[in-house]
């Protein structure tokens, strides 16, 4: 146990035998419907050998299935981000227009389209390509996904845009405004490039909901991803449940790194001597963030001050302990 | 404009009462197993506490598509688990909604330990000194402050889910979004069709979020 917790005691004698009890119990309670799901297993020959032995003997199951629909919903995944960015960046800033003729319609798009299941948008970009557009049939689905999912996740990045300006500390526009900056250029020169560091981690864990989404695609729509080549190889190897242990596997795995990824940058730039160290929490864009229309402006405010208040307990970026620090230098 | 409306043929608001049925099973669920996991994972056994934190970290990497696909594929087609029910419909609604308890509860977990942690130390520490146990510290004084703190929070969870309640329509649950996909097939009005849903889901959505915050406001404990 790595620190105690203020919930119960260091635990005495008494305790850890109670602990040891529990823990044989809940162990029990745990191996009791495992071993009647492995026997149901058993029974319906799901556990044998030739079921699962085409994951490490077979190389084509990767070759031809798994990998390329790997690819395509990390394709999916990345082109969604890449063009959702620059849209969320404007309806981001959009919001926080002093012009309420700017703000309004932002405000408007941005709950839409929040309050709006993916999948539903989805559908809808792939029967609109059908009838308005000349795309192919092969490729309308790639195209719906990558439509849905740029749709939703501006509102949502707009939202992370915001929090990440919001998370700078006040005297950088107040500075700017003294040299005698525009609003327009505070925004660009001086708070855009500061948010843009703070957001980093928000937004690498914004892909991993996006990933998660790409497999709306291939359910629904016969966009050939990772959950699609599943089910050819779920058919084809006539392996159901050793199929979708493996795809749940290499899901886990992908999203792990990204949290990972976004959790190692979130500390780096907190710790950062650069910057103000302003930082939106990576969690800020899971989806327990990212729902909601009616409510999203309280949320967001604690999710901002969250992180004002965060990063307000760290040290002032100039007096770092080893004091010389290039910026300082200079 | 709206004639392709014609509620003989496509059960307009059947579609949208089984949204909300699916959405109001899935959220009591997830609330009851959320809470399970939650304490698990502040609890004193540390094998309990092991169990929560593997179990959130997993499942929520985890497309919800995946889960509810595989609920249908795994369990029922190849498992033949029927989940006490012999229609097709029935059981796909069931296979849905403990799709989404197994998923949402996750984030039910995440929010109410947030929740958990801006309880003051005091507060426990007090509750010890009186000889309360874990158990009692926990559902008498922590917990019940929490959830008044993490009501925005589950609020939000709540929308998601009713988001992610389409999903279903993956297992041919008969929802809002399988009958918008079967009237936009058949119908050549995508827009106004599409407008409809959308503003379905607008009004299951915002009233929810409008409704949780303002209760949040009542609950919350002034400090």
């Amino acid at each position: 146990m790595s620190k105690p917790s203020v919930l119960y005691d260091a635990p005495g004698p008494r305790a850890k035998v109670r602990n040891a009890l529990l823990t044989v119990a809940f162990v029990i309670a745990l191996a009791l419907p495992l071993w009647w799901l492995l026997s149901v297993l058993d029974d319906k020959n799901q556990l044998d050998a030739s079921r699962w032995d085409p994951f490490v003997t077979d190389s084509r199951i990767w070759t031809t299935y798994l990998l390329p629909g790997l690819q395509e919903t990390l394709t999916a995944a990345a082109l969604a981000l890449v063009i959702a960015l620059p849209l969320g960046a404007v309806l981001g800033i959009g919001r926080m227009s002093d012009h309420w003729w700017i703000r309004r319609p932002a405000d408007v798009i941005v709950e839409f389209f929040r309050s709006i299941p993916v999948l539903m948008l989805m559908l809808f970009a792939n029967q609109a390509y059908a009838e308005w557009s000349n795309i192919e049939r092969d490729s309308r689905p790639m195209y719906a996904v990558i439509t849905g999912l740029v749709l939703y996740n501006a509102a949502v990045l707009a939202e992370i845009v915001r929090a990440g300006v919001l998370s700078l500390p006040r005297g950088q526009t107040d500075a700017a405004h003294a040299i005698g900056m525009r609003k327009s250029q505070t925004m660009i020169y001086v708070l855009l490039p500061q948010a843009v560091t703070a957001m980093l981690p928000a937004i690498v864990s914004q892909l991993v909901v996006i990933v998660k989404d790409t497999a709306l695609g291939g359910a629904l729509l016969g966009f050939a991803e990772l959950l699609s080549a599943t089910r050819l190889v779920a058919s084809n190897y006539s392996n159901t449940i050793a199929a979708y242990t493996v795809a749940a596997i290499i899901f886990v795995l992908v999203n792990f790194l990204l949290t990972g990824f976004a959790s190692w940058l979130e500390g780096r730039i907190r710790r950062g001597r650069r910057g103000t160290g302003a930082v939106v929490p990576h969690d800020m864009a899971e989806e327990t963030q990212a729902g909601g229309a009616g409510i999203a402006a309280p949320v967001l405010g604690t999710g901002a001050t969250g992180a004002i208040g965060a990063t307000g307990d760290q040290p002032d970026p100039g007096g770092t302990p080893d004091g010389g620090t290039p910026d300082g230098g200079r | 404009m709206f004639d392709f409306l014609d509620l003989d043929q496509y059960d307009l608001f059947g579609a949208f009462w089984t949204t909300v049925q699916l959405t109001v099973f899935s959220a009591i669920g997830a609330l009851i197993w959320g809470t399970i996991l939650a304490a698990m994972r502040v609890s004193p056994v540390p094998v309990m506490r092991a169990f929560g934190t593997a179990y959130v970290n997993v499942v929520r990497n985890i497309p919800l598509t995946l889960i509810i696909v595989a609920c249908s594929q795994a369990l029922y087609l190849t498992l033949g688990m029927q989940m006490w029910s012999d229609d097709t419909q029935t059981i796909a609604f069931r296979l849905a909604v403990l799709g989404f308890v197994a998923y949402t509860a996750t984030f039910v977990c995440e929010a109410l330990r947030a929740g958990i942690n801006t309880v003051p130390v005091g507060q426990a520490e007090a509750a010890r000194a009186l000889g309360l146990n874990f158990t009692q510290v926990l559902l008498l004084v922590v917990l019940p402050q929490a959830f008044r703190a993490v009501v925005p929070p589950l609020a939000n969870v709540l929308i998601a889910l009713t988001k992610n309640t389409t999903v279903a329509a993956t297992i041919g649950v008969a929802e809002a979004t399988l009958l918008m996909k079967d009237m936009i097939e058949r119908e050549a009005q995508l827009i106004p069709i599409a407008a409809v849903f959308a503003f379905g889901f607008i009004v299951l959505t915002l009233p929810t979020g409008l409704f949780l915050g303002w209760v949040s406001k009542r609950v919350a404990v002034k400090r």
